[in-house]
């Protein structure tokens, strides 16, 4: 079972212009900022929102094709879709809620609550089977939206930011909990976040979309190896600088150059990570074959270190201990030095 | 069984339903005529007699069904001059007013559309299932005539609705709505061109007394009694029947 | 003046301003002395025997005939205009619902006319109704029942309408993705979700339907049995036998008050 579509409508101000493939058992998460379509997607690939161009396959069948006019309606669609807010439905107990796609579907009363107590049971929250959705909690609701999506036997899950309505003291007891559940599902998942540990710890394969387009893809670990754009690069927390390469130096878009130790040529991206930065009062001489004057900026907390904000021509963000912090005077801000050895620096193309 | 000095919270319905309005004309007195539906174009037509010869002095009117002004009257309704279609319903208010005074007399007269396209010839036909027949309530004077008149003929009417005033019967029947109803002769000359009378004969009719008085409590009593003299003086006897009013019966 | 030091209001947020509690006492005496009034002139020793005349048990069972009628009429194709009025962009959308408020706003004799000019025997549609099936409207019971409904429907439609925009409808998007075609959703999420409004709307449209006067004395006529309903039979009575008139309204009040209280919650929902 597998999810092929490439969406592009414009609702509002967003354009959207996105490819996804999910393969049988990944599970795809789908990582970006706030406003960048995410949602926008989801809906797509439910049908609640009809595409400009492009096509949805499902397993093979085709739910949606703008230039044949296929169109499936999202009832027909054999989707489960757990919302930001789980939607509930208030006048309904959590059976009843976790009954409906049965019932909607045909299925006689007795039966349908049956098999939403069982999966209640599955889920752990039978004992909250005849409350009303606003007398759970958080994860108690989350898992019954769970249940309520997953009880048709859906070929395609989407989740969208599952986790978000929750606080965070709650958020990683239910973060594996709703790992172990996609697990046991075997059809294809989507899942929606904004949340980097969400994406970074629950994903097969991760989709970068910013803006409605999307700017990288991989695993994870190729993702955050490899940032391809700012806001990966700030989710991962290294510098990311884009430029043309000349062999070994690296001319960036902003004015500046970055030297590294590969040869490289053409369009590339170059990440150094924070940690790998030194910061001098003075001119530094030796070694380093990066060397930028800038001034230095705020300062952030960053579990047992501090991380300075360098602006200049080449603006970098420097890892430091306090105690350097201290001796350099960081917190007065004023001219300072970066310098990065030539083999800390990261290039990979662009 | 009626209460004379009745002040419930009704009082302020007979307000809502004078058509009076309290304007501004300062320095002019205003006096408030509460007369029978029946007589609504002779009594515009004296008030008009009635300002030329008073300049000072306006005339409003509150024309409504007799029964419906006498309890306006009751519950303490600012009437100076009380014009009814039946001793009846000036009665009702006899502690009220003045000694009453009958200045015209009326009769019955059945009212159908322009061209009479039912071919109705007198009261026995209006009992006749194919005609919409609509008369004035039994507690309305001309709804109290018109069943004595019906009486009379031995004539048994099932009508479509029981009418507030005279005034809305003869409306039914210009609209179309009724094929006839039972009213006054003065209603079929008002009703213009799109009805028709067909007599009652006298042995069957019923003449209409109205009679007419002051209100005690006025607080302009020599204007209102001015109108009153007004009503009864030979001139407007003349306009009353040009109307198409009887003199009143001499008794 | 200058020298005092400004008192603080303790608990501002809970009281209100002197003005507004004197106003709002005028209010509240504006609207009980009428009924104080009618309460204190009601001939309780005799209320049995008034009510118990036939003419007021027929107005009585009239006025809830009819009233219901209208109700009944005012669901069946208001609920389906309110819904077209909320979820449907449709070409003249604007002007159907100024003409949906227009029988709110008209004086309800003004209606009455209307009616007559268009369901009379020379109306409009009512001279097709009478030549094609026979049927007329003025002077009978269902007469009653349309003019009241005339008058009571954008009641209904207004409030049901207003409950449909404020509804979320991701709900029904929900219900959607759970495989439910657009009637289930209407019918197990949509209308229960709009129940509140829905039941408001309904009770004023049967209140404003049950103390109709003007279009129906105007379209329907007045006689006991068929169209004489309680209000007419109050105005009536009032001219000639006022206790009656009190008892009757009395009954009207009572079964009004009776409405208004069971839904109190429902009219005035609290967060």
């Amino acid at each position: 079972m597998s999810l092929e579509a490439r969406v592009d409508l414009a609702i509002g101000r967003l354009h959207l212009d996105a490819e996804v493939a999910v393969a049988t058992g990944e599970l795809v998460v789908l990582l970006g900022p706030n406003g960048a379509g995410k949602t926008t997607l989801l809906r797509a690939l439910a049908g609640l929102v009809e595409l400009d161009r492009g096509r949805v396959v499902l397993d093979g069948a085709v739910l949606e094709d703008a230039r044949t006019g296929a169109w499936v309606a999202t009832e027909r669609r054999p989707i489960g879709f757990v919302f930001q807010d789980y939607l509930l439905f208030p006048h309904l107990s959590a059976l009843e809620n976790v009954a409906f796609g049965l019932r909607a579907r045909g299925l006689a009363r007795a039966e349908a609550r049956r098999r939403a107590a069982v999966w209640l049971e599955r889920f752990g929250v039978a004992e909250h089977a005849g409350s009303r959705p606003r007398a759970l909690s958080g994860g108690q609701a989350q898992r019954v939206a769970l249940a309520r999506a997953m009880v048709s036997d859906p070929l395609l899950l989407l989740l969208d930011e599952p986790l978000a309505a929750l606080d965070a003291a709650r958020r990683g007891e239910v973060r594996r909990d709703l790992r172990r559940h996609l697990a046991s599902f075997d059809g294809t998942r989507l899942l929606v976040t904004h949340d980097p540990l969400e994406a970074m710890t629950m994903a097969d394969r991760l989709v970068v979309l910013e803006d409605g387009r999307v700017t990288q893809t991989g695993t994870p670990a190729q993702v955050s190896a490899r940032p391809r754009s700012r806001y990966v690069a700030e989710l991962v927390g290294v510098n990311l600088f884009r430029g043309q390469a000349a062999g070994h130096t690296i001319h960036l878009a902003g004015g500046g150059t970055v030297v590294a130790a590969g040869s490289h040529q053409g369009g590339v991206f170059a990440s150094v990570h924070p940690r790998a930065v030194a910061l001098h009062r003075r001119a530094p001489e030796g070694t380093p074959r990066n060397v930028w004057a800038g001034t230095a900026g705020t300062l952030d907390i960053v579990a047992d270190r501090v991380r300075v904000h360098v602006t200049g021509t080449v603006p970098i963000v420097a890892e430091v201990t306090p105690a350097a912090v201290a001796e350099l005077r960081l917190a007065d801000g004023g001219p300072v030095w970066a310098s990065v050895k030539a083999t800390e620096v990261s290039v990979y193309p662009a | 069984m009626l209460r004379s000095r009745f002040r419930p919270v009704a009082v302020l319905l007979p307000l809502v339903l004078l058509t009076a309005g309290c304007g501004g004309g300062g320095g002019q007195t205003e006096i408030k005529v509460f007369a029978a539906a029946s007589l609504t174009a002779a009594f515009n037509k004296l008030g008009e007699d009635y300002a030329a010869a008073n300049s000072g002095t306006r005339v409003t009117f509150n024309f409504a069904g007799s029964q419906a002004l006498a309890t306006q009257i009751q519950q303490g309704a600012p009437a100076d001059v009380f014009a009814s279609a039946d001793v009846t319903n000036m009665d009702k208010v006899k502690d009220l007013v003045s000694l009453p005074q009958v200045f015209a007399s009326n009769r019955l007269q059945i009212i159908v559309a322009a061209g009479n396209p039912k071919g109705v010839k007198g009261l026995a036909d209006l009992a006749r299932d194919d005609l919409k027949v609509v008369l004035a309530a039994p507690e309305v004077p001309a709804g109290k005539y018109a069943e004595q008149a019906l009486d009379k003929a031995g004539v048994t009417v099932e009508p479509v609705s029981l009418e507030d005033d005279v005034k809305s019967a003869v409306g039914k029947v210009r609209l179309g709505e009724a094929d006839a109803a039972i009213v006054y002769v003065t209603d079929v000359a008002a009703g213009g061109d799109k009805v028709e009378g067909v007599d009652i004969p006298a042995d069957q009719n019923v003449p209409a007394t109205y009679p007419i008085a002051t209100v005690k409590a006025s607080t302009h009593q020599r204007q209102a009694q001015a109108f009153v003299d007004l009503v009864r003086s030979a001139q407007s006897q003349g306009v009353l029947q040009s109307f198409g009013f009887l003199p009143p019966p001499i008794s | 003046m200058t020298g005092a030091p400004r008192r603080r209001r303790a608990g501002a947020s809970s009281a209100a301003p002197i003005p507004f509690v004197v106003l709002a006492a005028l209010a509240v005496g504006f609207l009980a002395l009428p009924l104080v009034g009618l309460l204190a002139q009601t001939p309780w020793r005799r209320l049995a025997d008034e009510l118990a005349a036939p003419q007021v048990r027929l107005a009585l069972r009239l006025s809830l005939v009819c009233s219901l009628g209208a109700v009944g009429i005012s669901l069946l194709v208001g609920l389906p205009l309110a819904f077209m009025l909320a979820r449907v962009d449709f070409p003249g959308r604007n002007l159907v619902r100024a003409l949906t408020t227009l029988p709110m706003v008209l004086p309800p004799v003004v209606g009455g006319v209307a009616l007559l000019l268009a369901f009379g025997r020379r109306g409009v549609a009512g001279q097709w109704l009478d030549r094609a099936f026979g049927i007329t409207l003025p002077f009978t019971t269902m007469g009653a029942i349309l003019a009241e409904a005339f008058v009571a429907m954008p009641f209904l439609v207004i409030t049901t309408e207003a409950g449909l925009r404020a509804m979320d409808r991701r709900f029904e998007d929900a219900a959607a993705t759970l495989g439910a075609g657009r009637w289930t959703t209407f019918r197990r999420v949509t209308l229960p979700l709009i129940a509140p409004s829905l039941g408001a709307g309904t009770a004023l449209c049967w209140a404003r339907a049950l103390g109709e006067f003007g279009a129906t004395i105007t379209f329907a006529g007045n006689l006991p049995g068929s169209t004489q309903t309680m209000p007419l039979a109050v105005y009536l009575a009032l001219e000639n036998d006022l206790e009656a008139a009190i008892a009757l309204s009395l009954v009207l009040l009572a079964v009004s008050l009776a409405v208004l209280i069971a839904l109190r919650d429902r009219w005035f929902p609290t967060a």
